[in-house]
C-alpha cells in the first residue's frame, strides 16, 4: 500500500473581510486529499479557486480556520518537518540586494551543510536551471523568468525528500517549460514526491501521475488524468487521403477536408466497416486516433459550471 | 541559535548594501564638521560643544535608522512576499525575529563606531589631543546603542499588527512619552484625581525609561558616569527587549500572511 507523504482533512480557510472584518469569505472548503509517495501530484484550478491558499497552508505561511494538514507524518506547524521540504512560492520574490549564488548560499545555511557542499550544491543547482553565467548578478536585475529559475533552484537545493511548487510554469517561455517539466520528471525519478499547481493542462497531463481539480474552494475530482476526464473513449478520428471526388462513398461525403486530407469521425462500433468502406471507395488511410476528452475540456466545464452557479447565487441575493 | 545568527548576518547585509543608510552616517559626520565651527566661536565651552552636538548626531541618526528600518524589518518582508520562502526552511518565526533584531542591532553598532570614531577625529583635531575623562564619551555611546536596541524592539512589535505608517507613529509616541518617565513618577498634581495619579505612577514604570539612557550632559561636561547606572540600564535593555521581542513572536507566530 502506498504511503500518503501529504495528507489533508476538512481543511477551510475564511478570510475576513469588509471595514471591521465582520464578514468572512470562505477560501477553501473542507479539502480532504492526499498525496502518495514518490508520485508527481498536479493540483488545478483556475485564478482563485484555493490552490495557492492550500498551499500556503501547507507551508505554515497561513493558518486554517479548521481541518489539519500533514507532511511526512508531522503537523505542518512543525518546522523541523521544512528540512525534507522544498517550496517554490507562487511569482517568487526574493532579496533583491543578493546575487542568485549568495541567496541559494543564504537559504542552503538553514539546512546545516558545511560550505564546501553549499558551494558545491549551490554551482549545481545554478548550472540545473540554466542560470550559470548569471549566479553573479544581483537579483534586481533578473527577470521574471529567471526570478523563477532561482525559486526552483532554492526548492531543490537541499535534497528534499517533497517538494511543494506553486505555478512553476508561470513567467516561463516555452523552454523553460520544458526545462521545468524535465527537473520535475527528474525528481521523480529520484524517488522524490512532487505536487505542483498550475493552470496549464497540458503540462499536467502528461506528467502528472494523479490530479486534483478545486473550484470555488472545493475538490471537484481526484485521481489520474484518465480517471478525472473519464478513460472510455468517445469515438475515433480516421485520417485518410483520397485522390478522386470526396463523395466516392457516403460516409467520405461526410467527412471534413483539410488540406489534401480528409478527417471522419465515428464510433466505437462503426469503425471497421467505416474503414472497409474508405478502403473500397479507393481511400489511404492515414491514421486513426482514439477521441478522449482532454483535461483541458473537462476543467472548462467546471469551471462554467461554478460560474453559472455563483452568478446565480448572485441574482437569487439580489 | 545558529537560525537567528543566519537572519542577523544577512539583515546587516542588506543594511550595509543600502545606500540611504550611508547618505545618514555621512549626515552625521557633517553634522560633527558643524560642530567644529560652532565649538570655534564657542569660547572656553568648545569641547562640550563637539561631544553635545556630536552625541546628539549620533543619537538622532540612530534613532531614525531604528524607527525606520525597524518598522520595515517584518512588513517589507511580508509586502514584497521574500517571506515565503524563508519560513519553508526550518527555521520558526520567532527565531526570524531575534535574527531580524539581531541584524540591526549590529548595523546600529557598527554605525555608531564609524559615528563616534568621526567624533572623536573631531575632538581630536579641536583639542590636539584626548584626556582619559573622554572614555565618558564611549558610555554615553554605549547608552545610546541601549536605547536605540529598545527602540528597535518597540518598532518590531508595532508592525507585527499594525501598519507601518502607525508602527512608526507609535513607536515615536512611547519614545517621547519614555523620555518623561521619571518626570511622570514625581510629578505632583493636586487638580487630577488620587485614582488618576496613581494609574500614572504604575504607567510611568510600564513605559520605556529613556530618560536613564541620557547621559550626554554629564559626559559632556566632563562628570563621570556610576557604574551602577550602566549595570543597570544594560539589565533593563536585556530584560525590557525580551520581553517586547517575546510579545512581538507570539503575536507574529499566529499573524496570517498575505
Amino acid at each position: 500500500m502506498s504511503v500518503p507523504i501529504i495528507e489533508i482533512e476538512n481543511l477551510t480557510k475564511d478570510y475576513p473581510t469588509g471595514f471591521l472584518h465582520t464578514k468572512k469569505k470562505r477560501s477553501l472548503d473542507g479539502l480532504t486529499m492526499r498525496v502518495e509517495e514518490g508520485e508527481i501530484f498536479g493540483f488545478l484550478g483556475p485564478n482563485g479557486a484555493g490552490k495557492s491558499t492550500t498551499i500556503k497552508l501547507l507551508m505554515g505561511i497561513i493558518f486554517p480556520t479548521a481541518g489539519r494538514a500533514q507532511i511526512l507524518g508531522k503537523p505542518v506547524s512543525d518546522v523541523s518537518m521544512h528540512r525534507e521540504i522544498g517550496y517554490l512560492p507562487e511569482q517568487p520574490y526574493f532579496y533583491d540586494y543578493l546575487t542568485a549564488t549568495e541567496l541559494l548560499d543564504y537559504f542552503a545555511r538553514f539546512h546545516e551543510l558545511t560550505a564546501r557542499d553549499r558551494r558545491e550544491r549551490v554551482q549545481t543547482m545554478l548550472r540545473k536551471v540554466g542560470l550559470e553565467t548569471a549566479g553573479k548578478i544581483q537579483l534586481r536585475k533578473y527577470s521574471k523568468g529567471m526570478l523563477q529559475r532561482v525559486g526552483l533552484a532554492q526548492a531543490i537545493l537541499h535534497d528534499p525528500k517533497v517538494v511543494v511548487l506553486d505555478e512553476p510554469m508561470s513567467g516561463l517561455d516555452p523552454i523553460g517549460r520544458i526545462e521545468v517539466r524535465d527537473i520535475i520528471l527528474e525528481l521523480k525519478k529520484q524517488g522524490k514526491t512532487v505536487m505542483f499547481s498550475t493552470h496549464i493542462l497540458p503540462d499536467a497531463e502528461s506528467i502528472c501521475d494523479r490530479v486534483g481539480v478545486i473550484v470555488g474552494g472545493k475538490l471537484q475530482g481526484i485521481g489520474t488524468p484518465d480517471d478525472i476526464v473519464g478513460a472510455k473513449a468517445q469515438g475515433y478520428e480516421v485520417l485518410f487521403e483520397h485522390q478522386g471526388a470526396g463523395n466516392a462513398s457516403p460516409r467520405m461525403a461526410k467527412a471534413t477536408r483539410t488540406g489534401a486530407r480528409y478527417r471522419l469521425q465515428v464510433s466505437e462500433e462503426d469503425l471497421y466497416p467505416a474503414l472497409d468502406e474508405l478502403r473500397q471507395a479507393g481511400a489511404r488511410i492515414v491514421g486513426v486516433t482514439q477521441m478522449k476528452p482532454t483535461l483541458e475540456e473537462f476543467f472548462m466545464n467546471l469551471v462554467s459550471a461554478d460560474r453559472a452557479q455563483a452568478a446565480a447565487v448572485e441574482v437569487s441575493g439580489k | 541559535m545558529r537560525n537567528v545568527g543566519i537572519v542577523a548576518w544577512n539583515t546587516f547585509r542588506e543594511a550595509v548594501r543600502d545606500r540611504v543608510l550611508y547618505n545618514l552616517v555621512f549626515f552625521a559626520l557633517l553634522m560633527m564638521a558643524a560642530a567644529l565651527l560652532v565649538g570655534q566661536i564657542s569660547i572656553d565651552i568648545e569641547k562640550t560643544v563637539i561631544i553635545s552636538l556630536g552625541l546628539t548626531a549620533v543619537s538622532v541618526i540612530g534613532l531614525l535608522i531604528a524607527v525606520f528600518i525597524g518598522v520595515g524589518l517584518v512588513s517589507k518582508e511580508i509586502d514584497k512576499r521574500t517571506l515565503y520562502a524563508l519560513l519553508a526552511k526550518p527555521i520558526s518565526r520567532a527565531q526570524f525575529l531575534t535574527g531580524k533584531f539581531g541584524g540591526l542591532v549590529l548595523t546600529l553598532a557598527v554605525n555608531t563606531a564609524a559615528m563616534v570614531a568621526g567624533l572623536f577625529l573631531v575632538l581630536l583635531y579641536a583639542m590636539h589631543t584626548l584626556e582619559r575623562s573622554d572614555a565618558g564619551v564611549l558610555i554615553a555611546v554605549y547608552f545610546i546603542l541601549l536605547k536605540l536596541a529598545l527602540v528597535v524592539a518597540l518598532a518590531m512589535l508595532f508592525s507585527c499588527f499594525t501598519t507601518p505608517l502607525l508602527a512608526i507613529l507609535f513607536t515615536g509616541g512611547l519614545y517621547i512619552s519614555g523620555l518623561f518617565v521619571e518626570d511622570m513618577r514625581t510629578m505632583h498634581m493636586p487638580q487630577m484625581s488620587e485614582a488618576a495619579q496613581t494609574f500614572l505612577h504604575w504607567l510611568s514604570y510600564l513605559l520605556p525609561n529613556f530618560q536613564n539612557f541620557d547621559v550626554m550632559g554629564a559626559v559632556a561636561h566632563g562628570r563621570g558616569v556610576p557604574e551602577a547606572l550602566v549595570l543597570h540600564n544594560t539589565l533593563y535593555t536585556i530584560l525590557y527587549c525580551g520581553v517586547l521581542l517575546f510579545a512581538a513572536a507570539v503575536i507574529f507566530s499566529r499573524k496570517n500572511l498575505k
